[in-house]
């Protein structure tokens, strides 16, 4: 498998992280190069394996639907870029 | 003073024989003199650390001091830390001042009464093994400055190895604790999954990330870890067990151990001379008793491929957090909210972290998520099923922890795959969640090589013991780098 320059763009917008021309070029490089590396897998035989999504086969656990943290909104909103009135400020999305 | 042990601090302590506040000063002031060379801490606050040692010094003179109470140690700077900025080693975090502990630091603070000197450097979002991908410069192994730490852990590995703090805290998500403990001459203990709670943890690959010690010895390690573990109900996949002593088996004599000698692990890609040194240490295990056995991971080639695909998926998923919106790094001059989160993840992120978010887009998006996500959590059954099936033989693993010493910086850093396979030995334990070591085994060319020994799930306290009987009858773990 090789990523195209096409692709490589269009999963830097998925991620919506901004990519010049010159960027993509060597970001192509580099993650062909890794998904050589990946590719490995493909000649396993898997079928009738079951996925591993975690190391410990637990079930999720889940709590009583209570409160049970304080408000600290003004403190968590200390580290935030913008805010006003206890909002998170973002440019207008809908005019 | 400073190249004591953690009882032997702790025993000067107790005995008044010093103060919490003059053994933190005594660090503080190395970490003044030595820090300009080792780039290994990024954040120092020598009036925090000092009133918590004031405070620590109150518990011992109220007599309510635990084994560890005012001594003094680094935190890897991925861990919250309430009031302290907290990086993970990115443009994205640079001006964060956590407003939160994380559970590993509210119990190293606040019950254990630990001093923390500072936060130390780390590769981005713990996206490396050399150090090189921080924002803050790369860090210097104290034994050749030239050379890398290891990473991702480069900047707390550094730290203990100058002797700028006796111990410290690391995570390891595919070695991260171990491969840089194997670079300074130090030992590392990665936990098994789900012993230590990830909340605060910045979170990079949540299935595999875990927190643990990097000390001078298995004694140290097992004494750090004694403070770290613990159920927390804010980590839903903590797991809700007996508490243990770690340090309670240390002195268990070895006669009768199997060790499992895995044959991919003594093949071809390692160093001749690292494999020299680890096979010597074999050879010194089975003048202690042990027996060895050869067994197979049949699978493990395919480890790096499986985390490749694994660790970026789960990475980009945790880190759209980052949006420029919260908290971190917004760009200055942005069109629109689209442009907003693109120009804030593009000027924050450095290449590492935005090639694995990419990498984890693409594995998760449609059409691609059977042939790569999927097929990577197969093939990690049957690397976490070759472990469980090599354990039937033997009690323990044995292997090198990294296939060369410490590299020059620069090396590696042009080309991600050469430094992916700088983990080959130690992401298969992390992808089966069991607990791993890396203890100290010689030196080539002046550069320490590190013994990698993997555990079954839960046994840290046989790991621990394994390794402390080595160190009562070596001393490769008593040699400090010649940094002054």
């Amino acid at each position: 498998m090789s990523l195209t320059l096409e692709q490589v763009k269009r999963i830097a917008h998925l991620a919506r992280i901004e990519i010049s021309d010159a960027e993509a070029l060597t970001t192509q490089g580099h993650l062909n190069g890794i998904f050589q590396l990946i590719e490995e897998m493909q000649a396993v035989d898997t079928r009738g394996v079951e996925p591993m999504a975690h190391a410990q086969d637990v079930s999720q656990r889940l709590r009583e639907d209570a409160v049970t943290e304080g408000d600290r909104r003004a403190a968590y909103q200390v580290v935030a870029p913008e805010t006003e009135a206890g909002l998170y400020l973002v440019p207008k999305v809908i005019e | 003073m400073i190249n004591r042990s953690l009882k032997q601090l702790s025993q000067a302590l107790a005995a008044r024989e010093i103060s919490s506040l003059e053994l933190t000063t005594l660090f503080l002031d190395r970490i003044d003199r030595l820090n300009p060379t080792l780039n290994a801490f990024v954040t120092v606050d020598r009036e925090k650390s000092l009133k918590m040692a004031s405070a620590a010094d109150a518990r011992i003179a109220a007599g309510t001091a635990g084994p560890l109470t005012g001594i003094p140690i680094a935190q890897k700077d991925i861990f919250c830390a309430e009031g302290w900025t907290t990086t993970c080693g990115s443009k994205m975090l640079a001006n964060f001042v956590s407003p939160y502990d994380a559970t590993v630091i509210q119990k190293m603070h606040a019950e254990a009464g630990l001093v923390s000197l500072g936060k130390t450097n780390m590769d981005e979002f713990a996206m490396g093994s050399s150090n090189e991908t921080s924002f803050f410069g790369p860090v210097r192994n104290p034994w050749d400055t030239s050379r890398v730490p290891g990473g991702s852990s480069g900047g707390s590995a550094a730290a203990v190895a100058a002797r700028l703090a006796p111990a410290a805290t690391g995570t390891d998500t595919g070695g991260s604790i171990r491969q840089p403990a194997a670079l300074c001459n130090l030992t590392g203990l990665k936990p098994t999954y789900g012993v230590v709670s990830r909340y605060g943890m910045i979170a990079f690959a949540s299935s595999l990330d875990q927190g643990g010690p990097m000390a001078a010895s298995a004694e140290d390690c097992a004494l750090l870890l004694n403070t770290m573990v613990g159920f927390d109900e804010r980590d839903s996949t903590s797991l809700d067990r007996p508490v243990e002593d770690y340090a309670r088996d240390l002195d268990k004599p070895l006669n009768g151990l199997r060790i499992g000698l895995p044959k991919e692990f003594f093949g071809e890609g390692c160093d001749a001379e690292v494999m020299a040194a680890v096979r010597a240490a074999i050879a010194e295990y089975e003048k202690l008793g042990a027996t060895t056995v050869e067994v197979s991971l049949p699978n493990s080639h395919l480890s790096v491929p499986a985390y490749y695909v694994i660790a970026p998926a789960e990475a980009s998923s945790n880190l759209s957090r980052f949006d420029g919106v919260r908290y971190g790094f917004r760009a200055e001059d942005y069109a629109n909210l689209d442009d907003m989160y693109m120009k804030s993840r593009a000027q924050g992120f450095g290449a590492e972290v935005k090639r694995r978010i990419m990498i984890g887009a693409y594995v998760l998006s449609h059409g691609y998520y059977d042939a790569y996500y999927l097929q990577a959590q197969r093939i990690r059954r049957l690397i976490a099923d070759d472990f469980v099936e090599a354990f039937k033989h033997c009690d323990v693993i044995m292997g090198p922890t990294s296939p060369t010493t410490a590299f020059k910086l620069g090396e590696k850093a042009a080309d991600p795959v050469q430094m992916y396979l700088s983990d080959i030995y130690t992401i298969a334990v992390n992808l089966a969640g069991l607990p791993g070591m890396s203890v100290p085994c010689g030196f080539v060319g002046g550069l320490p090589v590190g013994l990698q020994l993997i555990g079954n799930y839960f046994a840290e306290a046989q790991l621990l013991n394994v390794a402390h009987r080595y160190q009562q009858a070596t001393d490769w773990h008593q040699r400090r780098a010649a940094i002054e």
